[in-house]
């Protein structure tokens, strides 16, 4: 294990260090694209087998900053179970990577930059899910935090980018303060290894444990993406090239969910029924707002990014519903909604990369995210369109592909919550399981838009007219990513049970993973599906129901001809209904949450006003929540800031002042506490 | 073994009759509006005409279209495979539950919606903008209905809800279980396209919600899209009928109570068919903008349905 470790750190070391050394051309970008594969590979082996084996990896280096206990790094199932998700996410990411980067050869972007970024970010994100103290948690979470930053600052002569750049890390650095509140509220008077932190929680009050709960919470749910601390999520992803955007929907937002579940099941050990019903509340508002405004988005990139706030929604449902059940001792039923949460976590991680990682593909060849100019691409591009279609039917959670098998996970664990004593919490999971089941169709309408519009029907401008297929190494990536979705949907009933092993024993969870045979079975034999047998049925029933037709003689050869069109001549692109038609009769069922404006200007003929020369509509949608919570905030720090600003004169004496006053005050401060 | 069989020949039961239901609506409807109306066998002879019949596809289209059909018609075959029909003690009940049920249905109309989308005309746009829209929000309604169901009987697994049923009729006349019913009967309207939501016999095409999707189909692959809608209000009048109304349902194996199932299914497809007709002689079809409003009642009575079985348990 210690050589799996070994590898996957040098191999991102090295890769930064090839990055800075000649990022550009094939081989520089194959160099570093390669190393940081490699690293992610041995990370994915490193947690399998910590997964599978049980044994947990650990390192020591007190010596090494000797500060709050140096680096501590210990991997445990939980910890072992998002390693494996990063590698999932990474691997195929940094082979993509490779060619998507061809396009910065030339131009005003750094590729070592990029480079050293992308393989540092790959590493201290691997850490993360290894640290064992405060300290060494904080560092790689803050190092995880900037080299992403620079990942999406790649493209910094756009203004939309140092725009989304801004957000991002004025959000992130929120999230870092609420963590380091919430960590130095639970270290107390302990030496920050998470060990001690166990034990310190335990004597803590029920007040001091809540709040550390909703802080930490808060912190990591900035991270994760939930509404309403989302708002840098939708701008920074789709600003980031395509391969990060597809690790930082796919795989780093779920580290605040590995965080989460760290503190609230580990660390804290459960808490009372309002925490499960906070989690429970949020993931639901998250799943529906999420959807309902990749709903409106044409741009591919931004609804796949509200997309990720949706699916960190769902995670939440399971992971809320477990809380819950968790603070009423059903463990079983807990499990089943970790398990379903932790499932979704990984099946997302698959298929909102692969999604990604096809809007690139879409991106670099038609150089516009504007569904609106798109079209009629699976014809150009044959295997990107097939391998986007199967993360689009997996990420709509239809059987039997992944997304059906994790969604059922949660809905069974909501069911499960029926056997909650409390009437008045209990309702909670009937309104779960609603908002659940209207984000799911939601969804499959959000990416029939996604997948119909943008690859089907007739190209919408000349350059998806001249679209070409992206080079081998993209549709590596692509693909392999593909066959993830389809063996963990198939799988699922041996995947899931390997994922009950993050989960054991944590926060008095039960020892032993659930087992499964060939079905996925609620512990309590509340239901039972078996997504393999599903799958073979349904190719048999499509093999034979072909079969049938020749039998029957209904094969006539198709004939080729012109769509019909109520008589008119001519089809154009322009007769095409369009994304913002498509989502139109949405706009108005939840108008009370858009809010759009409309304006209609008709010029006539000045002649007769029968005779219309042109039509100007434009409408849009007001993101009232976001602006009714940030635009005062916003206003609030200028305004102090404007006001600190006589602070910062320039005067040297001044800050030499500044200094001696700091220092009194702190050997004062010493002094008296 | 037997089961296995059985849950094949249930499967062909459902084929078969599929075009049977259909056509005694359209009769039974004909009657009540003093037309004569074709004869209810009408619907085989249209399905012979259109297996016969040259396809024609629009020169837009990608393979997606050609794929459609068969995935539209084979997930709603699949579905008869997982269902208690005639008997709720077969083999494939634990393939699939409700929820499994449910969303291999949402697989063919996601599917039709893509080939909608297809052939770049208006009209197809439009019908799967507004079919998807009308699927997801009558999804809340019926996974609440599903919720309520289940927590009576405890399982989520068809056959199991139908012998607990069985095994306890007292549910049968609680309020969360009528409630449910009204509710995924709503629902159970808007998902196979008919009266007040969509017009399954209307010929303008601005109205159209589903019919849209298929403007550009003709041939085998149009004989397989009507098939398939034919099954799929097959499959809902059928959870309707046995998982509320579950008397009848064999629960042996023996010849005597599999007629009898048989028997009991094909009578309670008659009531629930002649309630369709008439219904649709009484109600006009609602505006599109109207019909959020009928699924969110249909949404409350669900949610009511579960909130008094939780009260009341």
């Amino acid at each position: 294990m210690n050589t799996l470790f070994l590898i996957m750190v040098f191999a991102y070391l090295l890769g930064a260090l090839m990055a800075l050394v000649s990022g550009r051309g094939v081989g520089g970008r194959s160099l570093t694209g390669g190393a940081a594969a490699v690293g992610a590979a041995s990370g994915l082996v490193l947690g399998l087998w910590v997964l599978l084996s049980g044994v947990p990896y650990s390192l020591y280096w007190p010596n090494l900053l000797p500060v709050g206990g140096g680096l501590a790094l210990y991997l445990d199932s939980l910890g072992a179970f998002f390693l494996v998700v990063i590698g999932v996410g990474a691997i195929p990411a940094a082979i993509y990577g490779i060619s998507y980067t061809a396009v910065y050869d030339k131009g005003p972007v750094s590729l070592r930059l990029l480079g050293v970024m992308l393989n540092l970010f790959l590493l201290s994100m691997s850490l993360v899910t290894l640290a064992d103290n405060i300290f060494t948690f904080l560092i790689m979470w803050e190092g995880m935090s900037l080299t992403s930053y620079f990942l999406v600052m790649t493209e910094s002569e756009h203004r939309e980018t140092t725009e989304a750049g801004l957000w991002y890390i004025a959000m992130t650095h929120v999230g870092l303060a609420l963590l380091l509140a919430a960590f130095l509220l639970l270290a107390g008077d302990t030496s920050g290894a998470f060990a001690d932190l166990r034990a310190n929680a335990a004597l803590l009050s029920p007040t001091m444990r809540g709040l550390v709960f909703v802080l930490a919470f808060l912190g990591f749910g900035s991270k994760a993406g939930i509404i309403p601390l989302h708002v840098w999520l939708p701008r920074a992803h789709p600003a980031a090239p395509s391969h990060v955007s597809a690790l930082m929907s796919g795989v780093m937002i779920k580290l605040g969910i590995y965080g989460l579940l760290r503190m609230a099941l580990d660390l804290l050990g459960g808490g009372p029924a309002w925490w499960g019903v906070l989690v429970l509340a949020v993931g639901a508002v998250s799943a529906l707002v999420g959807i309902l405004y990749a709903l409106m988005e044409s741009d591919l990139k931004r609804l796949l990014a509200y997309s990720s706030v949706e699916n960190i929604g769902i995670i939440l449902l399971g992971i809320g519903a477990g809380l819950l059940l968790h603070t009423y001792g059903l463990m079983a039923p807990a499990m089943l909604g970790f398990v379903g949460g932790l499932f979704h976590t990984l099946n997302h991680a698959s298929f909102k990369s692969l999604l990604f990682l096809g809007s690139g593909s879409v991106l670099h060849a038609v150089h516009t995210r504007n569904m609106e100019a798109m079209g009629g691409l699976i014809k150009r591009m044959p295997q990107t369109a097939f391998f986007f279609l199967i993360g689009a039917v997996a990420i709509s959670a239809l059987p039997p592909l992944n997304g059906f098998a994790s969604e059922w996970l949660v809905f069974q664990a909501l069911l499960g919550g029926a056997n909650i004593p409390n009437p008045e919490v209990a309702v909670a999971m009937p309104v779960g399981v609603a908002m659940l089941a209207l984000t799911s169709g939601l969804a499959a309408a959000g990416f029939v838009k996604a997948f119909g519009i943008t690859f089907l029907a007739i190209p919408r401008s000349t350059e998806a007219e001249q679209a070409h297929e992206s080079p081998l190494a993209m549709q590596i990536g692509m693909g392999s990513l593909a066959v993830v979705c389809v063996a963990l949907g198939l799988g699922a009933a041996a995947v899931v049970p390997v994922i009950g092993r993050a989960l054991v024993g944590l926060g008095g969870l039960p020892q032993t993973a659930p087992a499964f045979q060939l079905t996925l079975e609620t512990p309590d034999s509340f239901g039972q599906i078996s997504p393999a047998a599903l799958g073979v049925i349904l190719l048999v029933v499509l093999g034979l129901i072909m079969l049938g037709l020749r039998l029957i003689r209904a094969n006539r050869p198709v004939r080729v001809s012109d769509s019909w069109g109520c008589g008119r001549i001519e089809q154009t692109p322009r007769m095409e209904y369009t994304a913002t038609a498509f989502a139109e009769p949405l706009r108005r069922v939840f108008a009370e949450l858009y809010r759009p404006t409309r304006e209609l200007t008709i010029d006539f003929h000045p002649e007769s006003k029968y005779f219309v020369q042109s039509i100007q509509y434009k409408s849009e949608i007001t993101p009232w929540f976001e602006r009714s919570l940030y635009e005062p905030l916003l206003r609030l720090i200028k305004g102090v800031a404007y006001r600190l600003r006589g602070l910062q004169s320039g005067s040297l004496h001044l800050y030499l002042l500044y200094l001696a006053l700091t220092l009194l005050i702190l050997l004062f401060a010493t002094r008296w506490f | 073994m037997a089961g296995y069989l059985l849950a094949i020949i249930q499967m062909v039961l459902a084929l078969a009759l599929a075009p049977m239901l259909v056509g005694l609506v359209r009769w039974l409807k004909a009657r009540l509006q003093n037309r004569c109306g074709a004869p209810p066998w009408q619907p085989y002879f249209e399905l012979r005409k259109l297996l016969g019949k040259e396809v024609v596809v629009s020169n837009n289209t990608s393979w997606l279209f050609r794929v459609t059909p068969y995935i539209v018609f084979g997930s709603a075959v699949t579905v008869t495979l997982l269902l208690p029909l005639i008997t709720a003690n077969q083999p494939l009940d634990r393939t699939g539950d409700m929820l499994t049920v449910v969303y291999l249905l949402l697989l063919g109309t996601f599917f039709l919606a893509l080939a909608g989308l297809d052939p770049g005309t208006p009209f197809g746009g439009m019908g799967a903008s507004r079919e998807m829209t009308v699927a997801a929000i009558a999804e809340p309604t019926i996974a609440l209905s599903i919720f309520g169901l289940a927590v009576a009987a405890g399982s989520t697994n068809l056959g199991q809800i139908v012998a607990q049923t069985l095994a306890e009729p007292a549910v049968l006349i609680t309020p969360g279980h009528l409630l449910a019913f009204v509710a995924l009967f709503i629902a159970a309207l808007a998902e196979t396209g008919r009266l007040p939501v969509d017009n399954p016999s209307t010929h303008l095409e601005l109205t159209m919600i589903h019919e849209a999707m298929l403007l550009e189909y003709s041939g085998r692959y149009l004989a397989l899209i009507e098939w398939g809608a034919w099954l799929k209000l097959l499959i809902f009048l059928s959870l309707l009928a046995n998982l509320f109304v579950p008397w009848g349902v064999a629960t042996t194996l023996s010849l005597p109570a599999l007629v009898g199932g048989l028997a009991a299914w094909v009578v309670k497809l008659v009531v629930l068919g002649a309630a369709i007709a008439l219904l649709e002689t009484q109600i006009a079809k609602l505006r599109l903008f109207r019909v959020p409003e009928l699924l969110a009642v249909s949404f409350l009575l669900a949610l009511l349905a579960v909130t008094s079985s939780f009260l009341l348990r």
